[in-house]
């Protein structure tokens, strides 16, 4: 007789997951069954299932650290309210989708259940302190992605993109997996919690291997959260997909990507004198090339995609503050993704507005005269690109103060001066975008598109968002505290 | 490989050696008539239609003879990747199966679950791929027509001869 041990389930620490591809699977089922073209049942499922699975994350906010399904899955704070962030991503990524699927001729059903999967695995990687099942979230993430990006099948850029991603995604996964492979020998353990220990007892050739191990995982995190020298496909890639799965990948990507880098970080803290240097030279990098790059762009889409490089550069500034000093919590991180969240996805919702006749349109002049035609999204465009550049008094703001204090808090002043400079490069082309849509006059009258319910309440919903964390700024720092 | 016994013994232990692999002795003859029962079967029931593309020798679907720098149908892929997937679904179950029997019922139950689970998502995306007739060959008459329309109908001079031309 086997005696197999049955790994104790904690359904509450499970819950937004489950619910969450479950509802994926109904979508899907729905696809299976409906009549012709009309997503609208699909789609109030899915936001259904964002619902009950943030209800089921809220109702066990807070519950402490949980373990369950033999220490796979982590049940923490941290990975609560990066859960809690993701959701509000997919939750806009849903509102603003249908009409311009629609217009882009690509509604097909199987969208929002890919979405939602995507979701699903976003939390799976945030909520796991196991190498392997950061890996499996991460490949549920990605694939739906990969999938996603091609959705717009006839469209050249889009299955380039879709290409694209695909192959460096597998690159990097192999670097992700190989640095799995070389910590799992050095401490036979999958899980993140072991190697402090074995860091502090082990032996030369055992520190070697951790720190090769690390090196690898940091190259294929790296890779997902668009960090220079491995953005390469950043731009190509934002720039091909369809708007809103950008809007969501932009987000979604990072938050939970960087949930598993900050659990890496804090587990190979004790060897910073190892690595400081190089992951320091990588945020330099990538906030100076993310924004000077971002500088001789013309395609709005590609210039928010440097952008976001350039925001993975401020957040790694963020990791390295807390690596040095442990009393750095993860309260800044969280309230800076969050705001980046907003803002970010906030603006690519605006720029799905601009698709017509089934073409992207996406060209910084093209913007000329949405002050016009849609005043709501000029304003709330206009709002974001604020909050980007870190104006007061938007969320962007707080949040890069949030860094810039752990920063010299941590005594990594070089740091935080590359930080204020990036974000002083940051403001030509941020208000660039501004400027188009406000100032500059179209030259051939532009094709009107009726803005619909959904991405108008995404947007206002971003933008009052962007300024409503701003405002409450200490609570939610203490509801992230708690 | 049994030390201490004698001639006799290890002679009485023959057959029962033997019985261990009747079972699979009765598979593969089983599997050999079922083999043969087929090809006699249609090579003596068949229709027999000579044509220039069954007699063509088989390639994966393409052309065995020609420019080797020629394009695939996508389709091939597409029914490769989805036999891979469902046929590797199995190798999933037989490292469970291989205990399932003596484990605790604690384990059983909750691996029996955890089983269901895992199938049924593999019936619904059997279902899935039925529905969008991803295995049928002809994307035209399978796809969906609202997921069709997108796309531009193929021009004449965008085809090219396929098959054995004699």
């Amino acid at each position: 007789m086997y005696y197999p041990p049955v790994p104790t389930v904690d359904p509450l620490a499970l819950g937004p997951v489950g619910i969450l591809s479950l509802f994926g699977v109904l979508g899907l089922v729905v696809e299976l069954l409906r009549p012709k073209g009309k997503n609208g049942t699909i789609m109030l499922i899915s936001l259904v299932g964002l619902a009950a699975s943030a209800i089921a994350l809220i109702s066990d906010f807070g519950a402490g650290t949980v373990r369950s399904f033999g220490q796979m899955e982590l049940h923490d704070h941290l990975g609560s309210i990066s859960e809690l962030i993701l959701l509000v991503v997919a939750t806009i990524t849903v509102l603003i989708s249908e009409p311009y699927l629609k217009e882009k001729k690509i509604a097909f059903g199987e969208f929002y259940p890919l979405l939602l999967w995507s979701t699903a695995g976003a939390m799976i990687m945030s909520t796991s302190s196991n190498l392997l099942m950061i890996f499996l979230g991460l490949e549920v993430l990605s694939i739906s992605l990969y999938v996603l990006c091609g959705i717009s099948r006839s469209e050249e850029k889009s299955e380039e993109s879709a290409a694209k991603y695909f192959l460096l995604g597998a690159f990097s996964s192999g670097f992700l997996l190989y640095g799995i492979a070389l910590i799992f020998g050095a401490t036979g353990h999958f899980d993140l919690l072991s190697v402090t220990s074995v860091w502090a007892n082990g032996s030369a050739s055992s520190h070697n291997l951790l720190l090769g191990g690390f090196g690898l995982i940091v190259v294929g995190l790296c890779f997902k959260t668009g960090m220079i020298p491995f953005h390469q496909w950043t731009p190509d890639v934002y720039q091909g997909a369809p708007t809103n799965v950008t809007a969501f990948m932009s987000a979604a990507a990072k938050v939970a990507a960087f949930a598993a880098f900050w659990r890496l970080i804090s587990a190979f803290a004790p060897s910073l004198q190892y690595w400081l240097a190089p992951l320091s030279a990588i945020a330099v990098l990538t906030i100076l090339g993310g924004n000077l790059l971002a500088l001789v762009q013309t395609d709005v889409k590609r210039i928010l995609a440097y952008s976001s490089i350039s925001h993975a550069g401020y957040i790694l500034v963020d990791l390295l503050a807390h690596a040095k000093d442990p009393s750095i919590n993860y309260v800044s991180m969280e309230f800076y993704l969050l705001s980046y969240a907003l803002m970010t996805v906030g603006a690519f919702a605006v720029l799905s507005l601009l698709a017509a006749r089934g073409k992207e349109v996406t060209k910084l002049s093209d913007l000329n005269g949405l002050w016009k035609r849609n005043p709501i999204a000029a304003v709330a465009l206009v709002a974001f690109m604020m909050s980007l550049v870190g104006l007061p008094p938007f969320a962007g703001f707080f949040g890069k103060v949030l860094i810039f204090s752990d920063a010299v808090k941590a005594g990594l002043v070089p740091l935080a001066a590359v930080l204020a400079v990036g974000s002083v490069i940051s403001a030509a082309y941020y208000l660039a975008i501004a400027k188009a849509a406000f100032v500059d006059e179209p030259n051939e009258s532009p094709v009107q598109r009726p803005a619909t319910l959904g991405p108008q309440t995404a947007f206002v919903l971003c933008m009052i968002g962007v300024i409503a964390i701003s405002v409450f700024i200490s609570p939610i720092q203490s509801f992230f505290q708690r | 490989m049994i030390v201490g016994k004698t001639l006799r013994e290890e002679q009485g232990m023959m057959p029962k050696v033997f019985g261990q692999y009747v079972g699979i002795l009765a598979m593969l003859l089983i599997a050999v008539i079922i083999g043969a029962v087929m090809v006699t079967g249609s090579w003596l029931f068949g229709p027999k239609k000579v044509s220039s593309y069954k007699n063509a020798a088989y390639e994966c679907g393409v052309e065995p003879v020609g420019n080797a720098r020629e394009r695939f149908p996508i389709k091939f892929y597409l029914v490769g990747i989805l036999f891979i997937l469902f046929d590797i679904e199995v190798i999933f179950l037989w490292s469970w199966i291989s205990i399932f029997k003596h484990a605790t019922p604690a384990f059983q139950k909750f691996t029996f679950f955890e089983f269901i689970t895992y199938m049924s998502t593999w019936i619904i995306s059997y279902l899935y791929v039925i529905r969008v007739g991803a295995i049928d060959w002809d994307e035209t008459v399978s796809l969906d027509s609202s997921k069709l329309t997108h796309m531009s109908p193929i021009q004449e001079s965008e085809l090219e001869p396929i098959g054995v031309t004699n």
